[in-house]
């Protein structure tokens, strides 16, 4: 936002005096203009003039990008299940969109655990951006809506976290995400990664209970054939805990499943 | 960004080997001519300047057909070319300029190192609205200097795709070394990826084009070689910053083909010579983001003019070239050779290779690639405390120096754990008087979004060769070892300093001055003729070559009154230096990191002078 002031100023300014800017040898637009703005003190310089309002670099253009880090199919002893979960951006280096969308296709075909997030993501620290939004849960299941805030970054020592607190008129809820690269070689990857959602109050409806809920953990070796495209093998855990492993088992779903995994991480 | 262009990264090299002649062809078919235009006697590829200088020339910016990588690609070009046709000049003749642009987009040129008027200087916004499709501009200004020096693009990423130069500009009084041939020398990286693809996946990560980071292996390897617990610590030091040493160029040989003249190394640049001639080689680095090191095994190379101004002449057997500097070596090969000139990445992902022959179509030898360097703590600002990288620079320091000249920085290594001592600017301070008092002034800069670490005890690292040439067995150019061959033109003392730190945030791709990209911060203000002097202090841990337009930096390097007066200052990390500035031409002025891809991110500022 200051930049975009800061923008249109010297636009502006750029603009009055375009016309000298055409000057011969010697002639130097930005003295000019101080020139006819005496008024300006030594403690107040006049601000600087660019020629036809052109910024010699563009140093705060935006950037998208999207970034699907899991897409995978797992099998375990219960069949097979779908699983993708991903993030995409636009802005610049301070503000930005983000957008998070995960979500699995069960063994019954159905769409659960179905997590969207639209957030205003702000870099505040070397390695940390701050993300407040709406958190939409849309599946098979009934719809829920929720506040969003939380920080996502690189924690010391490379470890990528994001922590998220969720707030609606059903309580309160909460989720940890980490995972960590091992080198093997520079292409060849071993990612662990583990995503824990806790809950204040429990929802029968979507299979949540209070406390830790569920973990979605898994340990995946991926070889980054192009940066941009790498296909991955490797296990996945996920479970239910207390009230919510009794609501799985009431509903005869598995509480602790184990799957082989394998999929394509992938990014633009 | 195309999927193709990286999917043979593996195998690149081996493909960029094959292919190579494309810019000969590419070179010779276009000597674009108009009424009275120039008309070049040599190609730019050949490396050879026109015998005769040339006061008025008709430069056409286009679009150039070129196939360096195997890829049939377009580069940016002048009268059909890349690198654009080597211009050459008489010192105290008025050039004329007509520059007609015939892209598709705004296109502008630079004449890097030249004192122009403020309007002649090329910078679309700061000098002039830029040069719109289809238009022409005439630059016209009268040349007060002599050396060698380039021009390129100043509008986006023109410079990366092949709108770049050299130029020579004659003594009017004659050489002061005597010379049987010469040959510009331009290095340069091209690549097949679009500019605006690096800048945005550096944005998304930023190590991704380099695939030399240590892993698991090299984990264990060291851990033999040095023990577990000190592979811990040191893996946990690293860690701690989220940094890796193996970070030296932002982008590497795995997109780039290194060229000689706009010649890939399968293509071999050759340069003729007869036995026993003294052959002039104007080393420009014309490269966007790349730091080379260059030799020529089996010749002394003796290094007399640095950014287009004679040095003392110093033989040597290599030196870093930082991206838009230039060096004048002057060889003599008594034997028949070939001798292979090597220009190695400073990640040692590629080269630049060429070839001095007595003939045409021979090879010499081709060395290895030295091992890749690694980041010290001295890099991340932490002084000498880390002993390897502090003592490097010191035994280097001696090494090639002139006879009888103590290394600047001498005075400074002796007491590696008092930070007070190693914060001193060592024998340097006794022509810098402001600069130990300047040095013990805390920053009020803190880490930040734009500001990944703060040097906690930046030292003078003028002496040493930078990451990767010490203690290689080599004589080795550093900084310390320039020293004009006349007094510099200003003897008055500075009035002020102005201290700048050298920042970023290499996790978000961010770079800047003091913490703030271009669009962030204030113009440098400068009194018209007043003397200042900069003091820079290098916060990353990569080398960035600063550049400021318009003026001189008068390097002070411990050379007393014969001060080198540059263009560009490579500033390594963990350094403080130091350079006087003379603001004897008004006008606006850029101000950068000349590393193309942190300039255009905001390592920028204007200088007003007024």
């Amino acid at each position: 936002m200051i930049r975009g002031l800061i923008g249109g100023a010297v636009l502006a300014a750029g603009l009055a005096t375009a016309v000298p800017g055409t000057g011969r040898a010697q002639s130097v637009p930005a003295r000019q203009s101080e020139g006819t703005q005496e008024a300006q003190t030594a403690s107040a310089p006049a601000p600087v003039v660019y020629i036809n309002g052109i910024q010699p670099v563009m140093d705060h253009n935006i950037y998208m990008h999207a970034l699907l880090d899991q897409f995978e199919a797992r099998f375990g002893a219960d069949g097979g299940q779908f699983r993708y979960d991903g993030q995409a951006w636009f802005g610049t280096d301070y503000d930005k969109l983000w957008l998070k969308s995960e979500g699995t296709v069960g063994t019954n075909g159905k769409f659960g655990d179905g997590d969207h997030e639209a957030l205003y993501d702000r870099a505040i620290s070397r390695y940390f951006d701050v993300q407040t939004g709406v958190r939409l849960d849309i599946d098979n299941g009934p719809t829920r809506a929720w506040g969003a805030i939380g920080v996502e970054g690189l924690a010391l020592y490379f470890f990528n976290v994001e922590a998220t607190a969720y707030f609606s008129d059903r309580g309160a809820a909460g989720r940890l995400q980490g995972s960590y690269d091992i080198l093997l070689t520079n292409r060849l990857i071993l990612q662990p990664q583990v995503e824990m959602n806790f809950y204040s109050a429990s929802d029968r409806a979507r299979g949540v209970g209070t406390g830790l809920s569920d973990i979605d953990t898994g340990l995946r070796l991926r070889y980054e054939w192009h940066r941009k495209f790498a296909p991955y093998i490797g296990v996945s855990y996920s479970g239910t805990f207390g009230q919510a492993a009794d609501m799985a088992r009431s509903r005869n779903e598995r509480v602790h499943d184990l799957n082989f995994t394998f999929g394509i991480r992938t990014w633009f | 960004m195309s999927i193709r262009s990286l999917t043979g990264r593996g195998a690149i090299t081996r493909r960029r080997f094959v292919i190579g002649t494309g810019l000969w062809g590419a070179a010779l078919a276009v000597p674009q001519r108009s009424a009275g235009a120039y008309a070049p006697v040599y190609t730019p590829a050949s490396g050879r300047p026109d015998p005769l200088p040339g006061t008025r020339f008709d430069l056409t910016v286009g679009s150039v057909p070129v196939n360096i990588t195997g890829a049939r690609m377009h580069a940016v070009g002048v009268n059909g070319s890349t690198p654009a046709p080597i211009l050459r000049w008489r010192q105290g003749d008025t050039v004329e300029l007509n520059v007609t642009n015939r892209l598709d987009e705004p296109s502008s040129i630079h004449w890097h190192g030249i004192r122009v008027p403020a309007d002649m200087d090329g910078v679309p916004g700061l000098s002039f609205g830029g040069i719109a499709p289809g238009d022409t501009f005439t630059y016209r200004f009268p040349l007060h200097q002599s050396g060698t020096y380039w021009y390129h693009s100043h509008t986006g990423f023109q410079e990366q795709t092949g709108l770049y130069g050299a130029l020579i500009i004659d003594p009017r009084d004659g050489y002061a070394q005597h010379f049987d041939r010469d040959y510009v020398m331009v290095l340069s990286d091209w690549t097949d990826v679009d500019p605006e693809d690096i800048v945005s996946n550096l944005k998304f990560q930023s190590d991704y084009y380099n695939f030399r980071q240590r892993t698991v292996d090299t984990f264990f390897r060291d851990a033999h070689r040095q023990g577990l617990g000190a592979t811990i610590r040191d893996r946990l030091q690293w860690g701690a910053m989220n940094m890796a040493p193996t970070d030296i160029l932002d982008v590497s040989g795995i997109i780039y083909t290194y060229l000689i003249n706009g010649q890939s190394p399968a293509a071999n640049w050759t340069g003729l010579f007869r036995p026993g001639e003294r052959i002039r080689l104007r080393f420009i680095n014309a490269s966007a983001m790349t730091l080379f090191d260059v030799r020529i095994p089996g010749l002394t190379m003796t290094v007399v003019q640095a950014d287009g101004n004679d040095v003392e002449p110093i033989p040597v057997d290599e030196f870093r070239i930082g991206t838009a500097e230039t060096y004048d070596v002057i060889v003599e090969p008594t034997a028949d050779g070939p001798y292979t000139v090597f220009a190695q990445a400073e990640d040692r992902t590629g080269y630049a290779r060429g070839t001095l022959a007595t003939r045409p179509g021979l090879a010499g030898p081709v060395p290895p690639m030295d091992p890749r360097p690694l980041r010290t703590m001295t890099d991340m600002g932490m002084g000498n405390m880390d002993m390897k990288g502090g003592m490097a620079g010191m035994e280097m320091g001696s090494s090639p120096g002139k006879p009888g000249e103590a290394p600047a920085s001498g005075g400074m290594d002796m007491d590696h754990m008092d930070m007070k001592e190693a914060n001193r600017p060592g024998a340097a301070a006794m022509d810098m008087p402001g600069m130990a008092a300047a040095s013990r002034h805390k920053t009020e800069l803190k880490p930040g979004v734009a500001v990944q670490s703060v040097a906690m005890m930046p030292i003078n690292r003028l002496a040493e060769p930078g990451d990767g040439l010490e203690n290689n067995g080599r004589r080795v150019l550093t900084y310390a070892d320039l020293r004009a061959t006349i007094p510099g033109a200003d003897p008055r003392p500075p009035s002020r300093e102005i201290t700048l730190h050298l920042t970023g945030n290499m996790e978000r791709f961010i770079w800047g001055f003091d913490g703030k990209k271009f669009s962030e911060a204030e113009p440098i203000r400068l009194t018209l003729g007043e003397r200042v002097r900069f003091v820079l202090i290098n916060d990353t841990m990569m080398e960035h070559p600063i550049h400021l337009h318009g003026l001189w930096s008068e390097l002070e390097n411990g050379q007393g009154e014969c001060r080198p007066y540059k263009h560009t200052i490579t500033v390594k990390p963990g350094e403080r230096l130091s350079y006087l500035v003379t603001a004897d031409e008004p006008g606006l002025w850029a101000y950068h990191c000349h590393l193309l891809y942190h300039m255009e991110v905001g390592m920028f500022r204007t200088v007003v002078v007024s």
